[in-house]
């Protein structure tokens, strides 16, 4: 079911329903403040469990900003601020005295640029793991290699686990990004355009990386590359200054989307 | 999927929250200590001081007689003040144009394959301690100075010219020039470095759009590249500047360590650092607290001089 | 409009005319500096034998080495650089990560970059102040805390620099996972930086261990050195390279002359040594 609104000043917004029970993370009427400026605009999406969605619009229109709010990154810097719900599993994280280290186990980010950490391979992957768990030997090396696995990055690496992982290429020290994440057991992973910095073998390889999780994982990932929202996600939102302009299932919106802005984005006509 | 990530996790919270604020504590606290470091030595300076400033008064700076005898004490810093500055106005002076050519040298002419290992030796030069210099200055410059500059000079001065003046003195290869000579070759590696470190940063465009328009070397670094980074070169030569005020031990050695008031190029002199380097061991009572006026008065100096250089050295591409 | 043939050559001349001042200046430089080298490498190895490492500073007429003075700086600079890694590393950590562009930040960074030059002499008479005179007595500790007054400025600069360098998503991705934030500064971010760090930290080594005046009011000499307690020698007077040199080149005595000039090969030997490897580092860090 699908509304769609007209609102006063001309301009067409519309937003799909997704039924309660799949959703993972809602967000409600969110805000977001840089200082005085509101860079979000009463946001409100639904994001679905174990299903990606890709969050698309031109540079500075608010996606990774909605990214950042929801492991509440913006918190490290004063003056940023967020105001709304942001339900996950039924209670609100932006609510004060919210434990944000243990929300940020629950939910991982893989950032624009591969941030390898300046350790082993191994270490990389083990250091999220280290902070919440105390694992013994063996048990820390299965859950390296599994979540190794899981990126697709097992096979490339697995004879040289205690090598730095600055070593690597581009693609795969992503990938190793990705590992590092889902070592930790989050169940939902934040991706900001995690393929802009590298080249077209490598971001098709971490494309098939998501595909792969994408059954396990809520996955939200923000893009620039409209192809690649249409290839790996289920449902995509719109967004364009601040606002959440229209969302719904892929397939739908590429085709067929609903507002003008929408239709005008996706058709190459601005952005 | 049988494995290790499918379990439920049992996660603990990470520990070491308890610990951020006594981290970032411990951070400021260091950065405090430097402001304190900064804040004590003024402050010990004026503490110190502060029994020749009141007994003296204005005079501390304008007197020209520095006394220690317990008879008549008096102390005036004008000598060792007027020997700072001039040792080092005449450092600059000489250091100056010569580590411009070479750093000019360096960027525009030097055949690439010279260009490291002078741009190294020169940075390695800069990194050598002054008391080697100042040792150099003693035992080698000093005695072919006398022999083949100061002696010729004197001689050849005509009697009653401004020039006998100029070069009068003991010709024994210490004195003011001899200092500032010394001074020069110490500054010289550091400014020469620092300039051309300043000349590198021009981007090639601009450098080649002016060889472009068919200017000669000499036009592309005087109209271009050296106006192009002309705030940064003030502040280097600021910097040279500072350290030729503070420097010590490259002056001691080769001053002649008198208290007067200099009368020409080859008298000897002293300056504020190698005044308190001879005696603040053996000074007692009135004396000691005169060195430390004296050491607050170059504190007083070179802080303005090293503030001007920072403020200049922060955007040094800007106008 | 023609070209003026004349100003063409005017042009050209006063073109020539600057680049042989050019040229001519750097010969000339050089000249001077190796000189120096030369003077330096000819009378410090013509100074030197096995009883500079093996005998104590003599008096004058007598047969003795610089052990004492050798031991002694080493020591006072240890402890300096103890020191000033300590504070420096958490205030250079302070200005790069927590203060921003906050205006005490930008006080300390301004005001550290003034003691980064300041006159080491100036630092001498304050640690004399504190350290010296409370105490009533010159100490190997005095020489130390003044050594890293000296060092400290430095090391601050070069940690916030390199610190700086990281990306901001380094940090994030530490946070991220939920890590407190020191915990990534100390886990990450320091082990990231830790090959410029240690670079900044040869270059204040380099700097402080040639430095004479500072010692001069608060390490001041020792021509003994208790060898059993060097801990108990670090609360006396202790003798160090530079200020040997000095005092023994101002003496009349050829003897303890060739010694200054042994020592001055020495510092500036081990000077260039570390300046050296901290181009290695500095090279090493800019690669990865």
């Amino acid at each position: 079911m699908t509304l769609v609104d007209t609102l006063p000043n001309g301009l067409d917004v519309s937003i799909a329903k997704i039924d309660q029970s799949v959703v993972k993370l809602d967000v409600q009427n969110l805000d977001f403040f840089y200082g005085k400026n509101r860079s979000l605009k009463s946001v409100s999406i639904p994001f679905e469990a174990n299903a990606v969605t890709a969050l698309i619009g031109p540079s500075g229109c608010g996606k990774s900003t909605l990214l950042r709010t929801l492991n509440r990154m913006y918190a490290l810097y004063p003056g940023q601020k967020a105001t709304g719900k942001i339900m996950l599993d039924g209670e609100d994280i932006l609510r004060p005295g919210v434990n944000l280290s243990m929300l940020r186990a629950k939910i991982g980010m893989v950032f624009q640029k591969p941030t390898p950490f300046p350790m082993s391979i191994f270490d990389n992957v083990a250091f999220g793991v280290r902070l919440y768990e105390t694992l013994n030997k063996t048990d820390m090396a299965e859950r390296v290699e599994e979540s190794l696995r899981r990126a697709a990055l097992w096979d490339e690496v697995k004879d040289k686990l205690q090598t730095s992982g600055l070593g690597l290429s581009g693609g795969q020290q992503q990938r190793l990004c990705v590992a590092r994440c889902i070592a930790v057991k989050p169940e939902i992973l934040l991706l900001d355009e995690p393929t802009s910095a590298l080249d077209p073998i490598s971001s098709a390889k971490l494309e098939e990386t998501v595909t792969q999780l994408k059954n396990d994982y809520t996955i939200i990932i923000v893009t620039h590359n409209l192809g690649q929202a249409a290839r790996v996600s289920k449902y995509t939102g719109f967004m364009y200054l601040g606002e959440l302009v229209e969302f719904g299932e892929t397939g739908e919106m590429f085709t067929r989307p609903v507002t003008t802005r929408g239709s005008d984005y996706i058709t190459g006509r601005f952005g | 999927m049988s494995n290790a990530l499918n379990a439920p996790p049992r996660r603990t919270t990470p520990r070491g929250f308890h610990i951020e604020p006594i981290f970032e504590m411990l951070c400021f606290a260091a950065a405090t200590a430097l402001l304190a470091a900064l804040g004590g030595v003024l402050v010990s300076l004026v503490i110190g001081g502060w029994p020749a400033l009141s007994k003296f008064g204005f005079g501390f700076i304008t007197g020209v007689t520095w006394d220690p005898n317990p008879d008549h004490e008096v102390y005036g810093a004008a000598g060792p003040i007027i020997g700072t500055l001039i040792t080092s106005a005449v450092a600059l002076a000489m250091a100056l144009p010569i580590a411009g050519g070479v750093a000019f040298f360096l960027v525009e002419l030097c055949p690439p394959i010279l260009r490291r290992p002078i741009g190294t030796a020169v940075e390695l030069l800069a990194g050598i301690p002054s008391i080697v210099y100042g040792m150099w200055g003693l035992f080698v410059f000093a005695p072919l100075f006398a022999k083949n500059i100061e002696m010729p000079l004197m001689a050849a001065a005509p009697v009653g010219s401004v020039w006998e003046t100029l070069f009068s003195g003991i010709p024994n290869g210490s004195g003011i020039l001899a200092a500032s000579i010394i001074l020069a070759i110490m500054i010289l590696p550091f400014m020469a470095a620092t300039l051309r470190e300043l000349l590198n940063t021009v981007p090639a465009q601009v450098r080649e759009s002016a060889y472009g328009l068919g200017a000669t070397t000499a036009e592309v670094v005087m109209s271009v590249t050296l106006p192009y980074v002309r705030r940064g070169a003030i502040g280097a030569v600021m910097l040279g500047l500072g350290r030729a005020l503070g420097e010590t031990m490259a002056v001691t050695f080769i001053i002649g360590n008198s208290h007067g008031f200099p009368k020409g190029l080859f008298d000897s002199g002293s300056t504020i650092a190698s005044t308190i380097a001879n005696e603040f061991n053996e000074a007692s009572g009135l004396q000691s607290a005169a060195l430390i006026a004296l050491g607050l008065v170059l504190f007083v100096i070179t802080f303005i001089v090293l503030a001007l250089a920072r403020l200049l050295l922060r955007n040094p591409a800007k106008v | 409009m023609a070209v003026s043939a004349r100003r063409v050559a005017t042009r050209r001349i006063s073109n020539v005319i600057f680049v042989a001042f050019c040229c001519l200046f750097t010969v000339l430089a050089l000249t001077a500096l190796a000189a120096i080298l030369y003077s330096l490498i000819v009378q410090g190895l013509g100074g030197m034998n096995l009883d500079v490492f093996t005998k104590d500073t003599p008096a004058a007429g007598t047969a003795g080495g610089l052990r004492n003075a050798i031991v002694g700086s080493i020591l006072m600079a240890s402890l300096g650089m103890v020191i000033a890694l300590a504070v420096g590393i958490m205030a250079g950590t302070w200005l790069a990560e927590y203060a921003g562009e906050s205006q005490f930040g930008n006080v300390v960074r301004f005001l550290n970059d003034v003691l980064l030059s300041a006159p080491s002499i100036l630092v001498g008479l304050f640690v004399y102040y504190i350290l010296v005179k409370p105490f009533g007595s010159f100490s190997g500790i005095a020489g130390g805390v003044a050594l890293a007054l000296l060092a400290a400025p430095v090391i601050t600069r070069t940690t916030e620099d390199v610190l700086k360098l990281q990306p901001i998503a380094m940090r994030e991705s530490g946070v991220a996972l939920g890590s407190p934030v020191w915990h990534v500064i100390r886990e990450i971010l320091w082990r990231g930086s830790a090959s410029g760090i240690l670079t900044g930290a040869l270059l204040a080594f380099a700097r402080v261990s040639g430095e004479t005046a500072p010692l001069l009011f608060t390490a001041l000499g020792n021509q003994f050195m208790d060898w059993k307690h060097l801990g108990r020698a670090m609360t006396e007077p202790m003798a160090s390279l530079p200020v040997v040199i000095f005092q023994d080149a101002l003496t009349p005595y050829p003897d303890l002359n060739r010694l200054a000039w042994a020592g001055a090969l020495l510092i500036a030997a081990s000077v260039l040594a570390v300046t050296l490897i901290a181009r290695a580092f500095a090279k090493e860090s800019s690669r990865s």
